[in-house]
């Protein structure tokens, strides 16, 4: 193993890509991308911030990345034309018997 | 220029010369005439692209020369007493962003009871914090040492606060004639500031992260490594300042008679010049002893104090504070110096506390008792009372 | 390296549906990430600040829990000592509980010293990093883990400490009161604070969802309600003189605000109760009539 760095007065550069949160709910938003208007309240919103516009056949949409949304709603709950939908993540689909 | 002067004027003329960014501080005596001579120079306008803030308490002084220096500055600040007490949150804090504060801490005693005199309590109690002290003798030596500790507080190997630590009233008001420095030998000596690390917006860091268990450790050895790397800073700087002034302070420790003494009595601040007087004079009656002065008590020199005292028998240390429920803090450290190397006496002599005065013939008196193997080695109280606790 | 997408995260480790990244969010992207930030011991600097893990991209300074006032006023005079005022504006993140309490000392010398410095204080009514404890601007009614409800009493006992008056008491040219769930408003008086030269203080009601005992969902909703209540009255002030006021247009009476949220819900079923919703309903009352919330007639 290599030494550990430890940066001088306590600092260190900003680094999002080491603390990825996209794992931490059981849901994660999804854009409708046919419904959205790109009014932007989402992103406003969104406390991470995740969320942000894409161009999508040239229409501008929001876009969710799964990688930090925490499923926390919000952006489900200020969207006015109900374009998000909060989708139970793969692992978390269990089947009660 | 040589002139006659009182300490805090001393000090407060070499935090001029400095040349800081931002000074910072709240009142309390004995540090009072420090911070209040800086107020006057920045009113007249003496001190260039500085600014000087008046804070709400030294917990709040400490906080802004904190800020300030993370940003880039060269800061000052001075205080005494309750004032370092209050400080003290903040310091551990400022030594562990490894950010180059300078501190002149008028030394006096701590409540309670309340007193407003000279002991070294005060900072004493923040020796573990990280930051670097100095005891001097004089105000020459105070004067001197201001410009220093910038120099080696914020060479990069160091990074470290510096405190200045001077005895209050004993030095601070003391008229003495001093060689005030003039701003060319302080220019030559002390360069522009320049930080490894500040908080500026093309640049960004964070600093005063918190630090999990994978990472705490490393960052709490890194200050204890930085402390040791100091002394080597402190050796070099203490030379470069005796070929600028001609001065000689020594560097950690300054040992004086001690090569074939079978006394030595150490000691730290302005009682130092007294003891040296005393063993003058026992010199020439024909007694061997000698005075160790410490300077740096962090970092502490035990190897050069080791040395020093290869050849005596018998040590006395002269204690100004206690550490309350063990033994006195300088004794503590200069036992732990000598464990597994050698086997002197050791006497640990408290006295002195809260100003009370320590008469020449004291001094003479401890000497001579250990000279003669009157006493046993081990701690006691000079000059105290018979007392008794009595309900009120 | 540092690669990170906006000023502050993603990647931060607020709990999912938390209201201050929204705040601090919209904060820098106002001053476009021209902000040197202090931010004090709390929730925010946990979550954010982590060695290693560090989602700013702004420089950022934490010291300690009730300093950020002081740290701010030295991190302004070093700007100024230095010639480098232009560089950017000194922004202060601070919680309820080192604004109102154990800092109000540093932060008052702040004001006191009229430093050039954004004064945030985002209020989350309690200590949350601790564990919801009780500050000096938790609401009367709350239970915290300091306040609990018990047979005698019903959570909180006393009232939320004016921190807008306290600010305003120090003379100081800006002072405002702002809410997650209105972010133009936000993003309005952040600009409009700037343009002072001199402190300015900003209060930011950001619910927490664990301390409140709110779904994620209802962060936005529960923030709105405050305001429309009366509860938290959105006001500005501009050297002293109260400007501009969020006029409620169809106040809500103070129970659907409480009856959302965990902290209150004791209060529909404690002998004391009642009382206290009744005094948090006056609270509201005085609020409409101190500020002139509702239009006459
Ligand atoms: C001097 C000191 N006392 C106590 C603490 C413990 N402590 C850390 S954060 C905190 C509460 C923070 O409350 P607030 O300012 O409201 O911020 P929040 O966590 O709610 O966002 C406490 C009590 C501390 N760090 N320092
Ligand atoms: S669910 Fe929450 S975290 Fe995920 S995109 Fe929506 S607002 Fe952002
Ligand atoms: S405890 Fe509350 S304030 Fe803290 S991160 Fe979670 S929701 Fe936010
Ligand atoms: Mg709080």
């Amino acid at each position: 193993m290599g030494k550990v760095k430890i940066y001088l007065g306590a600092s260190s550069p900003a680094k999002t890509s080491e603390m990825k949160t996209g794992d931490w709910g059981t849901e994660w938003a999804k854009v409708d991308e046919d419904k959205c208007i790109a009014c932007g309240r989402c992103i406003t919103f969104c406390p991470e911030p995740c969320i942000e516009y894409v161009e999508k056949n040239d229409k501008k949409v929001a876009r969710v990345d799964t990688d930090y949304c925490k499923g926390c709603w919000i952006c489900f709950t200020v969207c006015p034309v109900d374009a998000i939908k909060m989708e139970t993540k793969e692992i978390y689909k269990l089947e009660v018997c | 220029m040589r002139k006659v002067v009182r300490g805090f004027y001393a000090i407060a003329y070499a935090v001029k010369l400095s040349k800081p960014n931002v000074i910072c501080a709240y009142p309390i005596t004995p540090q009072t005439e420090i911070v209040e001579n800086l107020a006057e120079m920045y009113a007249n306008g003496e001190l260039e692209n500085c600014e000087y803030i008046t804070a709400e308490s030294e917990f709040g002084a400490a906080s802004v020369v904190l800020g300030a220096s993370a940003t880039g500055a060269r800061t000052f600040t001075a205080t005494s007493s309750q004032g370092l007490l209050l400080m003290t949150e903040v310091l551990y804090n400022a030594a562990g962003m490894r950010l180059p504060i300078v501190l002149a801490i008028a030394n006096r005693a701590v409540s309670a009871p309340l007193s407003i005199w000279n002991d070294h309590q005060d900072s004493i109690s923040v020796r573990d914090a990280g930051i670097i002290q100095i005891y001097v003798e004089n105000n020459q030596e105070a004067h001197d040492m201001i410009p220093f500790a910038f120099k080696v507080a914020e060479n990069k190997n160091v990074l470290l606060p510096f405190m200045v630590c001077v005895d209050g009233f004993k030095l601070t008001h003391a008229y003495e004639a001093v060689d005030l420095l003039n701003q060319e030998d302080v220019d030559n000596f002390l360069p522009p500031y320049n930080p490894v690390v500040s908080l500026r917006i093309d640049k960004p860091v964070a600093m005063g992260c918190y630090a999990p268990p994978p990472t705490y450790m490393e960052f709490r050895v890194a200050l204890e490594y930085a402390m040791e790397r100091a002394k080597k800073v402190i050796e070099d700087e203490s030379k470069e300042w005796y070929e600028i002034t001609g001065r000689d302070w020594g560097a950690h420790i300054k040992a004086e008679y001690c090569e074939d003494a079978e006394v030595a009595v150490i000691a730290m601040g302005s009682i130092v010049g007294m003891i040296r007087d005393v063993v003058e004079e026992m010199r020439k009656e024909g007694m061997k002893v000698g005075l160790l002065k410490i300077r740096t008590y962090r970092p502490f020199p035990a190897e050069e104090i080791r040395k020093a005292l290869t050849n005596v028998n018998k040590v006395i240390v002269i204690e100004r504070s206690l550490s309350i429920g063990s033994e006195p803090p300088v004794t503590l450290d200069v036992k732990s110096a000598l464990f597994g190397h050698s086997s002197q006496e050791i006497h640990s002599v408290v006295l002195g506390l809260g100003g009370r005065d320590v008469p020449r013939t004291q001094i003479i008196k401890i000497i001579k008792e250990v000279y003669e193997g009157k006493v046993k080695p081990g701690k006691r109280y000079e000059g105290l009372k018979e007392f008794e606790e009595v309900i009120p | 390296m540092n690669d990170i997408r906006s000023y502050f995260g993603p990647g931060h480790g607020a709990c999912p549906g938390c209201g201050f990244p929204i705040a601090v969010k919209i904060t820098l992207e106002t001053l476009e990430g021209k902000a040197f930030v202090v931010n004090s011991t709390g929730c925010l600097e946990i979550v954010s600040s982590m060695y290693g893990r560090n989602v700013w991209a702004v420089p950022y300074i934490h010291s300690l829990f009730e300093n950020a006032g002081a740290v701010a006023g030295g991190i302004d005079a070093a700007l100024k000592a230095l010639g480098r005022k232009n560089e950017g504006h000194v922004v202060v993140f601070a919680g309820d509980g080192a604004t109102a309490d154990i800092g109000i000392g540093t932060l008052s010398g702040m004001f006191d010293r009229n430093h050039d410095v954004l004064y945030i204080c985002y209020d989350n009514e309690a200590y949350q990093n601790t564990g919801n404890q009780q500050s000096g601007l938790t609401p009367p009614g709350a239970s915290t883990t300091t306040t609990p409800v018990g047979d005698l009493l019903p959570g909180k006992m006393g009232r939320k400490k004016d921190m807008i008056g306290i600010a305003v008491a120090h003379g100081i040219p800006y002072v405002a009161s702002a809410s997650i769930a209105f972010p133009n408003d936000l993003r309005r008086k952040v600009k409009r604070a700037i343009e002072f030269e001199g402190a300015k203080y900003l209060h930011v009601h950001a619910p927490c969802v664990t301390g409140w005992g709110i779904d994620g969902k209802l962060t936005v909703e529960v923030a709105r309600l405050a305001v429309e209540t009366g509860l938290y009255p959105l006001v500005e002030y501009e050297n002293g003189r109260l400007v501009r006021v969020m006029k409620l247009k169809k106040r809500k009476p103070v129970e659907e605000y409480l009856k959302i949220q965990r902290r209150f819900r004791h209060l529909f079923k404690h002998p004391l109760g009642e009382k206290i919703i009744k005094e948090l309903q006056q609270i509201a009352d005085e609020n409409v009539k101190r500020y002139g919330l509702e239009d006459e007639g």
